[in-house]
């Protein structure tokens, strides 16, 4: 296996002629759906694939304590990508990350497939999987399919059941889920389901493990998320002890100011969207591994609704070492407000 | 005042053009065999490490079931957490040709070969409609005149084989016109928590295959192609030393005048080494011209070898590596080194004011023979010591290597011992001229009489040991591919086709079935036979209980390889754990050649109990020799099976004796090579000799004896000579080919070939040795011949 499937994962097509950002997220490609403002989603639709788009992902982070009290992160991911706009199951290509972090390591896996074979995809009743991973729906009939799921995952040593209900509403990030990215206009369509409590085990190779915790379900698709200047992005889910949740980005830039982004989520579900420049997000510590610099403590401010906070990495060395890799580990929020919540950095070279 | 002084010493090169040319050649020769042949060896090596990873993708467990395996069983398995990866092999008949199609799956396979020749878009249009295909420049061309434009994309990639291409599984699926793939490759690192793979109802594990070993596979090759390279390389030391040796002596007087001058020893001694390392420096490059040359001549053999043998696909075009050249250079500054070494401490020792008589060609010493003798049989001993006790490869090539140059530095004295001895045969006066005069010029050609006697010894030495292994390997694949033919099928349920195609008109169908186990800690495979007399009759047992047929059939025995069997030291009799609470005893050690593996042979049914779900893919068949290839073929047509699926006895025997005839070619040639060298420094030798050795001939000139007739007696003399080191390189070439079967074999491979004599190899060796000293002394002759009287009666007015 080699790096080179994940330039076609992500749909590198032949006439790019700049290939910068992330896994050449920052790439313009024409042929492909590009999201546009005002667009009304559309549920349970839009919780499927739209392979229209170029790339999209279901990504599930959670926060989980056993029942000494020590922390654990779970992380399950799917990546759908196009290599061309013709919608078809054959044109798309299918990657999955799954990982379980602890105090003392972090364990993860990959999995690749292709469309047409019936490796990878998504079903109706919503199931998004890989291989014998999945997310499946639990949701009765009448009830929104994310609002109660079962996922599990496997990898070489680790392996996880566990199962989620909803205790909010899903949650729309930008403008109604038209989530700008860059100051010159790209964009997503993103939303996310950051109400889930969760209960089940985790395998892990000391024993099983019973977990509770909280977890967040994003669901993002696009044609180019990322400016051709974007080099990467630092980005948070935090729960808050309050009960409130804010979800908030960097996309760093090689040329200009970086770009900060975010949503306020009330206990209740109301989202307020926290504009470009609203947020301060700098990093305080640094960590060495796999041979980069990371910083893994962060302070962020939000003067709108007086926070002010440290974040730090619970483990400080989960790396994902998978063909394109990155950082992604659970954090616990000090300052201000108190809690517990994910942390992704891309791009860090 | 240096370059004044490097000059003054130069200008001795100019006035003995020959003896420069000589210096020159013997270095150059030197490294031009022994960079050649490592050339040749490292090309090989490289070949080796591509083909670790190769396209067949041997090295990891294959999951098939009897009816074949479809891209369901793949998606169905990969639902079910296992890491499968789905692949198809199949021929693609374009006219005469046939290419070996392998589709596999990029996205899910264990890393592998073959993906680095892909771009990002190479990959994009691997993956996507019509595909896109890899193969070698050959094989690219054969594909591209049978698709055209309609076709798969075809890249151009020096990672797939000949005859070979790499595609997608999707694309191999089009391409091939099949909807079942070959097999599922099983992934070695499976995931958490999953019942083992082998448990899975409906399907079988194929063992990997082990072919990662290809490097100690043909290590005796390439053993065998070193050690002739090391002797070339020693035989051209030879000539080196003489021709310094002459250099310095005859420039005592220019040595004399310039330490007269005031110059210092130190400053002397330097420039002399630097105006030898300059030389062996030119030399050095030019040998390595040389040998790459040699390399690229000999290669394609060395790779059909190779191929055919082992089947180790080595590509017969060179690559320049500068690692060798390098090594090249620095053997031939070493060997300059050591071979000026003695030269440069007899000028440190030389007095100020010595005599600037040449004296080196002058009178044997009696206590240099007697030093030789004592130091010779010393080696001798110590080799035979080696041999008895000495325990490792290192003593083994110690053991080869005291061998060898004791034998050469007692051939003077034997000569001279030998000469005296039959100094008073010769009734005439000229008779008795000539021995004296014989034993008179021994010293001055013993260098070259002792290359000469190594060239001769080795190549009497390897012809043995490669004839040796050729016959026992030759005898060996007769009592070992007993049966005439060898089918692989692809999944079990065509192996039952096949059986039941075949079973009508053969005698035997007998399973080739094996599991890999640990035995005394270490991997081996163990094979579960049927009773059958073609194990009874055939099997070659190089020691065994008396019933030990009867007791294989009941399970009541294992047979162990004589390389397992040496390893550990286990004799007829010992018990082998072979499964848990499953231990048997030892009842017979046979010879299995070429294989680096522990292989235990017991009966099939108890082992298959205690191994199960292990599918049975290869069965040997039994049947009438003149109908073997017709049966072959049918199968082959039947079942669409690729050539080496279906293995027809005759033509395995037929294909190794080609292959050991184009081993003969390359040692051969070697060794033609060598003996070139050798008969090279009797060249110079007498050449130097025959300037010398004025002041003997011109007083049995002025007695009357012609120069013609003194041209007769220096012909036969010199014939006499090669003859004499011919007979005594018999004796040290069988003790060298010994030591290289029964030592060195053993300490390296495991098993001991049996020594096979050939005459007529000898014959054949001591027409060419005559040939050669013939040659050498041709110029000699015909310069004495031309010889003005005026020259030699100049001898006794110049009588110093």
């Amino acid at each position: 296996m080699n790096a080179k499937i994940l330039f076609v994962l992500l749909g590198l097509l032949p006439n790019i002629t700049i290939a910068q950002g992330f896994a050449g997220l920052g790439t313009e490609v024409s042929g492909f759906a590009v999201p546009e403002r005002g667009t009304q989603l559309d549920f349970p639709t839009d919780h499927a694939a739209h392979p229209e788009y170029r790339i999209e992902w279901w990504y599930l982070t959670g926060n989980l304590t056993d029942s000494e009290g020590a922390d654990y992160g779970v992380q399950w991911t799917l990546f759908r990508s196009a290599s061309q706009p013709t919608g078809q199951p054959e044109d798309q290509l299918w990657m999955g990350h799954a990982a379980v972090t602890t105090e003392d390591g972090h364990y993860h896996a990959e999995r690749l497939g292709r469309g047409a074979t019936g490796q990878a995809g998504i079903t109706h009743p919503l199931t998004a999987f890989i291989d014998d991973w999945s997310l499946q729906t639990m949701a009765p009939a009448d009830a929104d399919s994310l609002s109660e799921i079962a996922l599990n995952a496997r990898g070489s040593n680790f392996a996880y059941d566990l199962t989620m209900r909803a205790d909010g509403p899903l949650v729309l990030h930008g403008d109604r889920g038209y989530s700008v990215k860059s100051a010159s206009g790209q964009a997503s369509y993103y939303y996310s389901q950051p109400f889930y409590s969760v209960s089940g085990t985790l395998r892990l190779p000391d024993g099983d493990v019973d977990v509770t915790g909280s977890a967040w379900l994003d669901r993002e698709w696009s044609s180019q998320p990322l400016a051709a200047d974007q080099s990467g992005w630092d980005w948070f889910s935090l729960h808050l002890d309050s009960g409130d949740k804010m979800m908030a980005f960097r996309l760093r830039s090689t040329t200009e100011q970086d770009y900060t982004s975010g949503t306020w989520i009330t206990a209740d579900g109301t989202t307020s969207a926290i504009e470009n420049g609203a947020l301060q997000i700098s990093p305080l510590a640094q960590t060495q591994t796999h041979g980069r610099e990371v910083p893994t403590r962060w302070s962020i401010a939000y003067p709108d609704r007086q926070l002010e906070v440290t974040v730090d990495a619970i483990q400080p060395d989960a790396w994902m070492d998978t063909l394109f890799p990155y950082w992604e580990g659970p954090v616990r929020i000090t300052g201000t407000h108190a809690g517990r919540g994910y942390l992704e950095m891309t791009g860090y070279k | 005042m240096n370059r004044v002084i490097f000059t003054a010493l130069l200008s001795h090169w100019l006035r003995h053009k020959i003896q420069f040319v000589t210096l020159f050649a013997g270095l150059a020769l030197a490294t031009a065999l022994w960079s050649g042949v490592q050339s040749i060896n490292s090309q090989a090596r490289a070949s080796y490490q591509e083909a670790a990873g190769n396209i067949g993708q041997r090295g990891h467990d294959r999951l098939v079931a009897p009816q074949g395996v479809t891209m369901g069983d793949f998606v169905s398995l990969r639902r079910k957490g296992y890491l499968v990866s789905p692949e198809i092999e199949g021929p693609l008949t374009i006219g005469s040709e046939r290419v070996q199609l392998t589709g596999f799956d990029p996205l899910t396979s264990p890393p592998r070969q073959g993906m680095a020749s892909l771009d990002e878009q190479g990959l994009l249009s691997f993956l996507s409609a019509p595909g896109l295909v890899l193969a070698s420049p050959e094989t690219a061309g054969t594909l591209s005149a049978r698709w055209g434009e309609d076709g798969p994309r075809i890249q151009v990639s020096a990672e797939v084989p000949i005859g070979q291409a790499l595609t997608d599984v999707v694309t191999a699926q089009t391409l091939l016109n099949v909807q079942h793939i070959t097999s599922l490759v099983v992934h070695p690192d499976q995931p958490f928590g999953l019942q083992p793979i082998e448990r899975i109802e409906g399907y079988a594990v194929v063992p990997a295959q082990s072919t990662g070993d290809l490097a100690q596979l043909t290590d005796s090759f390439h053993l065998n192609l070193t050690a002739v390279g090391l002797l070339s390389f020693a035989v051209g030391l030879f000539i080196v030393q003489s021709a310094i040796g002459l250099a310095f002596e005859q420039r005592r007087s220019t040595f004399r005048t310039l330490r007269a001058m005031g110059i210092g020893l130190k400053r002397l001694v330097t420039l002399l080494a630097i105006e030898l390392g300059l030389i062996a420096l030119l030399a050095g490059i030019v040998g390595i011209i040389l040998g790459y040359g040699i390399a690229a001549a000999l290669l394609p053999g060395v790779a059909g070898t190779l191929r055919g043998l082992y089947g180790a696909a080595v590509s017969g075009d060179l690559v320049f590596d500068p690692v060798w050249a390098v090594s090249g250079l620095a053997m031939t500054l070493a060997g300059a080194a050591v071979a000026g070494a003695q030269a440069l401490w007899r000028v440190v020792r030389m007095p100020i004011l010595a005599p600037a008589l040449p004296r080196a060609w002058a009178m044997s010493s009696a206590r240099t023979l007697r030093f030789q003798s004592v130091m010779g049989i010393c080696l001798v001993l110590v080799s035979g010591a080696l041999a008895a006790w000495g325990t490792g490869l290192i003593a083994g090539f110690a053991c080869l290597a005291s061998l060898l140059i004791g034998a050469a530095i007692l051939l003077p004295p034997v000569t001279n011992a030998f000469l005296s001895a039959i100094g008073t045969l010769p009734r005439s006066a000229m008779g008795q001229w000539m021995v004296a005069d014989t034993r008179q010029q021994v010293p001055a050609l013993s260098l070259a009489l002792m290359a000469l006697l190594l060239a001769l010894s080795a190549n009497v030495g390897v012809a043995t040991m490669v004839g040796s292994f050729r016959s026992t390997f030759v005898g060996w694949l007769d009592q070992r591919l007993a049966a005439e033919i060898y089918v692989t099928a692809r999944t079990p349920q065509e192996a039952d086709d096949i059986r039941r195609f075949a079973t009508p008109r053969t005698d035997a169908a007998l399973p080739i079935w094996s599991v890999e186990t640990t035995v005394l800690e270490q991997i081996v495979d163990v094979y579960g036979i049927i009773d059958h007399p073609t194990y009874r009759d055939n099997w070659p047992l190089l020691n065994a209980a008396p019933d030990v047929w009867d007791q294989i059939s009941m399970a009541q025995g294992v047979l162990a390889n004589e390389q397992f069997a040496r390893r550990n030291d286990v004799v007829i009799g010992d018990k082998l754990e072979i499964a848990p609470d499953w231990a048997l005893p030892v009842v017979g050690i046979y010879s299995d050649y070429g294989n680096p593996h522990g292989q235990l042979i017991t009966a099939l049914a108890p082992l298959e109990e205690r191994f199960p779900n292990r599918p049975k893919l290869r069965f040997a068949y039994r049947i009438d020799p003149d109908q073997a290839g017709d049966l072959a073929r049918d199968i082959r047509q039947q079942f669409d099976l690729p050539a080496s699926a279906v293995v027809n006895q005759s033509d395995v025997k037929q294909m190794s004796l080609r292959v050991f005839d184009q081993t003969f070619l390359v040692t051969g040639a070697l060794n033609v090579l060598t003996l070139g060298v050798a008969s090279f420094a009797l060249l110079t030798s007498l050449l130097t000799l025959s300037t010398m050795r004025l002041p003997q001939l011109a007083p049995v000139w002025s007695l009357g004896i012609t120069t013609k007739v003194l041209s007769k007696i220096e012909f036969w003399r010199s014939l006499a000579l090669a003859l004499f080191t011919w007979v005594l390189s018999i004796p040290v070439g069988l003790a060298l080919a010994w030591v290289l079967l029964s030592i060195v074999n053993v300490e390296a491979f495991g098993w001991k070939l049996p020594m096979y004599l050939f005459p007529a190899d000898w014959l054949r060796l001591g027409v060419l040795a005559l040939l050669a000293a013939a040659v050498a002394c041709f110029w000699p002759i015909y310069r004495l011949r031309r010889l003005p009287s005026a020259q030699l009666l100049r001898v006794f007015s110049n009588e110093r």
